[in-house]
């Protein structure tokens, strides 16, 4: 059961306890509050505390040097007409929307390929997930500098087919679609939760469909697919909240830039130099405001959206 | 993810199943196999064979072009070496301001902290949500959940701001200490699913003889979690050791300099003649990387399998 199914649980057993479930007998309140207290501690000083506080500061003019000068709602007019603020919105929202289907849809089709008894699954499935543990470093992110550059692998080996144009990564045009291959690259992740999930398909379903002469492509989209949509929404969720922050491909990628032409300003990019090299950090934290209630709407959206497709059978 | 799984019991957690034990051969599909069948099945591990280069081509080609001349570097598709150049690794080690086992070092305590800390708060904190009854549970646990999936950027300003005035940037506290108060939420949320698997009966019995909470978890839970503690170490290995965000912010001294960000050096303007000396540098940041996945991996898909999908 996954962090989201969770989320389902803990609503029904509200319901049920209201129905007079029987009250427990000896509450651990002491001892849990021990258990719980750097939890505790954490949530308070790391999180809760520091939310409130850039909260505040969404509000105000702040460059570490001198103390905070509340602005009221400066920040927000300032965002209305910030340019990079709306090309590093268009940048990420692009990135989010074709990457993460596209890692989905790999990721899928190779689970569902390598579900079917094939020989020499364990070593396929460690092959084909080990890019997902490296994809986020920064050699890898080098390595995609180097391979999409002006004397990179691609640019030359498309010069062989009268390519003549910049590398990928100079090419503001293009310079995006390397971020994304390089996403759909880490397909491993998602694929092997899609494994874990065809497994526990119920196989009666197939040999029934079998006798009654379904294809397999029939078996595909009336059995496979509808059984796994609520894993598909959770890949789904999780991809979207995760490529949102996206940071170090894209700031390696563009030395920390965002460029060309802030064709790779990621959010969490922008969100960097306006905060950390611009020392903005006022306006930076209505920034980090503003992505949390993205991310929120977008995962909002997402759960009242899965009524229509997610079909959870129980 | 369905709520069945929840009422069924799940198995106990020494005999967890391996969410992907070797393949199963499918009788239905076995039965009537044809020449047909036989030929759909070459051709299905031709195109695997095929994806699976592919995906390892970059790597590859990386590895051997640590071992290059840097004039063959971007000239050559290839992934065998005819001319082989060891001097890459040499340079490379001295060619940024500190040698880079410096930045191994410092890389290596940011990790051993991490996990340590998260291995200590979390079990803690799932034992509790787990076992205990206590006052708000239901209200700290959906607090918990939400903490997972809360991004970063909205906690590090001002994380920045106070670390700044206690003088703890260029201190790897601001990247050990949270780990320590359980804020990788993720953690305690798998070791929270985890003891769920493991039978009630065994605590009760404890507590009949008098175990207190810390006796039960000390000496019954822990020595059970121990798969998933070695996830939560595993996880927490990989995820620190890439980690590049919070230690560019936190880590500006060149001297405390983590891989990742030492790494990132490399592409500053004037280094990047060198192609050879930062892959073998880039290669030597992954090797970690690689040892973990390949005596980890079990404990990988592990993981996965049991948080992610079902």
């Amino acid at each position: 059961m996954s962090a989201l199914g969770e989320f389902r649980t803990l609503r029904r057993t509200r319901v049920r306890r209201g129905s007079g479930a029987k009250r427990e007998e000896t509450p651990d309140n002491k001892a849990a509050a021990l258990f719980l207290a750097p939890w505790l501690v954490g949530l308070v000083a790391i999180t809760v505390g520091p939310m409130a506080a850039s909260l505040y500061l969404a509000f105000t003019d702040y460059n570490l040097l001198q103390d905070p000068q509340f602005t009221g709602l400066d920040n927000i007019q300032r965002m209305l007409s910030d340019d990079r603020l709306a090309q590093s919105l268009q940048v990420t929202f692009v990135y989010v929307v074709v990457s993460v289907p596209l890692q989905l849809a790999v990721a899928l089709g190779l689970a569902v390929l390598l579900d079917r008894g094939v020989r020499g699954l364990p070593l396929y499935r460690s092959i084909l997930y080990l890019p997902s543990l490296l994809g986020t470093s920064v050699a890898i992110a080098i390595l995609w500098r180097m391979i999409f550059g002006n004397e990179g692998l691609v640019t030359r080996f498309l010069a062989h087919f009268g390519y003549d144009g910049p590398g990928w990564v100079s090419d503001p045009d293009t310079a995006l679609s390397t971020l994304i291959i390089l996403h759909v690259w880490t397909f491993g992740a998602p694929m092997v939760i899609f494994l874990a999930g065809l497994r526990q398909l119920p196989r009666e379903l197939y040999e029934a469909a079998s006798t009654e002469g379904a294809s397999r492509t029939r078996q595909f989209f009336s059995i496979t697919l509808p059984l796994l949509t609520p894993i598909i929404f959770f890949n789904l969720v999780l991809g979207i909240i995760g490529s949102f922050q996206s940071f170090t491909q894209a700031f390696i990628v563009s030395n920390g830039i965002g460029g060309p032409s802030d064709s790779t300003l990621f959010f969490s990019l922008y969100l960097y130099q306006e905060g950390f090299t611009s020392f903005r950090m006022g306006y930076a934290s209505a920034l980090a405001w503003l992505l949390l209630i993205i991310i929120g709407a977008f995962t909002a959206l997402n759960f009242w959206a899965s009524k229509y497709w997610v079909f959870y059978n129980d | 993810m369905t709520d069945a799984s929840r009422t069924t019991p799940r198995p106990a957690p020494p005999s967890l199943p391996d969410p992907a034990p070797a393949s199963d051969p499918d009788p239905v599909r076995r039965s009537g196999r044809s020449a047909r069948g036989r030929v759909s099945s070459v051709l299905k591990h031709t195109g695997l064979v095929v994806v699976c280069f592919l995906m390892l081509y970059p790597l590859l080609w990386m590895v051997a072009s640590s071992f290059r001349p840097n004039d063959d570097i971007f000239t050559d598709f290839g992934l065998f070496v005819d001319t082989f150049d060891f001097d890459h690794y040499p340079t490379g080690w001295d060619a940024l301001g500190h040698p880079f086992d410096t930045y191994l070092v410092n890389s290596l305590l940011v990790v051993l902290g991490s996990v340590i800390g998260n291995l200590v708060s979390c079990s803690m904190a799932a034992y509790a949500f787990a076992r205990m009854r206590f006052r708000a549970k239901p209200v700290a646990f959906t607090v918990m959940l939400i903490t997972i999936m809360l991004p970063i950027h909205v906690l590090i300003i001002p994380q920045y701001v106070v670390y700044a005035q206690i003088g703890w940037i260029n201190t790897y506290l601001p990247l050990i200490v949270p780990k320590f108060l359980a804020t990788d939420a993720f953690f305690i949320f798998l070791m929270v699913q985890f003891i769920r698997g493991i039978p009630r009966e065994l605590d009760e019995a404890a507590r009949i003889d008098g175990a207190g909470h810390g006796r039960i978890f000390a000496q019954i839970m822990l020595p059970l979690m121990v798969p998933a503690l070695a996830t939560t170490a595993v996880f927490t290995f990989l995820w620190t050791w890439n980690d590049f965000f919070t230690q560019l912010i936190f880590v500006t001294d060149p001297a405390k300099y983590t891989v990742p960000v030492a790494l990132r050096s490399f592409i500053d303007a004037q280094m990047t003649s060198d192609f050879g000396a930062m892959f073998a540098m880039s290669v030597v940041s992954l090797v970690p990387v690689f040892l973990v996945f390949l005596f980890g991996q079990r404990f990988l898909l592990r993981g996965i399998a049991t948080t992610g999908g079902k």
